[in-house]
């Protein structure tokens, strides 16, 4: 049986920690608003820009001079993933979950055959991933600094990986993040970034319609590809982005709020067992004066 | 089915920055200004460094810089995606002067061709701004 004081002790202790976790839950809650606003406002621009590219890719379809970010280079040696994790811990079980599909896709890539190499956008990722993919891991991005990810941030990544596709360094590219479905629920999702989808998927959109007409190009199709299709590219890691810093939030979120109830339920049992043993104590004093008068 | 107006929207990847409906929008195009009115033909066109107008009631109500970007006209609406852009009346002489500056020394003390092209696009970049600011 733990003295009383002990008990006291430990009681005041839970209770500090829920004071923590409670604190950190509201201050996801309000980051999250933030960051679902964003995510948000970032919405029209990634609907326009499918949109030409859909537009776009209708009048290249059947042309063998298609950009190579777009007919990818005929070959599909080597993988570039870029695994989008969160700077903190504390958030459940965000970062493993994409860690794990990460992983998945590696060994799936390597039991191929082909050859993998890993961008680490975010520290956790990269000291889970560490542990036995090092030698794959070829950089990491650090978004500490950023006290919120914005274009610039995504730019940066997709000229890296613009660079190195140049340089020939990799073949295919996808991008791994956090879908955000809503505060409970964080889906770990992959997408392929390089060759760029343009059918298929929700991203899909088709061009508006235009009566019959056709568009007329300036200066012409392939000159816009080339510049849209890096823009495409840095759009769609900053959208990757968006739903990451929403989904870490959301997941935090939840994570606390379990935490501060767990705590509860502690301090709820703590408090019995010590007004138990408090008694007990009572009672057992009472005995000893009662039995004491008795004797004499 | 012309309509009296054309509905233009700039977007940047982090906000609607304006939607107004417009009598003519001059947009600075790679291949040349275009003015976009009502009625105008389908239109895909990249967008250099410069200044877009917007035409409302007869009078320039907005000047835009912008530097580079999209235009997509289609069915009486214009939607720019740019990266940046800015009112032309909160341009900052001194600021863009040190910009432009800033660039150029980073253009000389570039290393390899990929920096020294980044460079010269900030150059370029703050040129155009000081042009436009003028």
């Amino acid at each position: 049986m733990p003295s009383l004081k002990s008990l006291r002790v430990r009681i005041n202790s839970v209770k500090s920690t829920q004071k923590i976790t409670k604190a950190m839950k509201m201050v996801a809650a309000s980051k999250l608003r933030r960051a679902q606003e964003a995510a948000e406002a970032a919405r029209p621009y990634a609907e326009r820009m499918a949109s030409i590219m859909a537009s776009l890719s209708a009048a290249q379809t059947g042309s063998d001079t298609a950009p190579k970010l777009m007919i990818g280079t005929g070959k599909d040696q080597v993988h570039l993933l870029i695994v989008a994790t969160a700077e903190r811990g504390l958030c459940g079980a965000f970062n493993s979950s994409i860690v794990k599909l990460a992983r998945r896709k590696v060994e799936e890539l390597t039991a191929a055959g082909k050859t993998v190499k890993i961008l680490c956008v975010g520290k956790k990722g990269r000291d889970q991933l560490r542990r036995d993919h090092a030698s794959k891991i070829i950089d990491t991005v650090d978004l500490s600094k950023a006290k919120r990810v914005g274009f610039a941030e995504a730019q940066e990544i997709a000229d890296r990986a613009l660079a190195m596709f140049e340089a020939g360094e990799f073949d295919v590219a996808h991008v791994f993040y956090n879908n955000f479905k809503s505060v409970i629920s964080q889906v770990p999702t992959v997408q392929q970034i390089i060759p760029a989808m343009v059918a298929g998927g929700d991203t899909a959109v088709a061009g508006p319609d235009l009566n019959g007409a056709i568009y007329e190009f300036e200066p012409d199709e392939e000159t816009i590809l080339d510049q849209l299709l890096p823009r495409n590219l840095s759009m769609q890691i900053y959208r990757a982005l968006l739903e990451n810093a929403a989904s870490e939030q959301g997941a935090r979120m939840s994570a606390m709020d379990n935490a501060t109830r767990n705590a509860g339920e502690m301090i709820k049992k703590l408090t019995t067992v010590y007004n138990r043993s408090r008694q007990a104590q009572i009672t057992k004093e009472l005995i000893e004066i009662i039995s004491g008068a008795e004797a004499v | 089915m012309a309509a009296d107006s054309v509905r233009f929207e700039l977007v940047s990847p982090e906000k609607l920055l304006l939607a107004v409906d417009a009598e003519m929008v001059v947009v600075p195009g790679e291949a040349g200004d275009f003015g976009v009115l009502p009625g105008h033909s389908p239109l895909i066109s990249t967008i250099r460094n410069g200044v877009i107008e917007v035409t409302v009631n007869g009078a320039v109500t907005e000047r835009i810089f912008v530097a580079g970007g999209f235009a997509e006209v289609a069915n009486d609406k214009l939607t720019v995606l740019a990266e940046e852009a800015t009112p032309v009346s909160k341009l900052d002489r001194a600021k863009v002067e040190a910009a432009l500056k800033d660039a150029r020394e980073d253009f000389e003390d570039a290393k390899d061709d990929h920096a020294k092209a980044r460079a010269n696009a900030r150059v370029e970049k703050y040129t155009a701004m000081l042009e436009a600011a003028a």
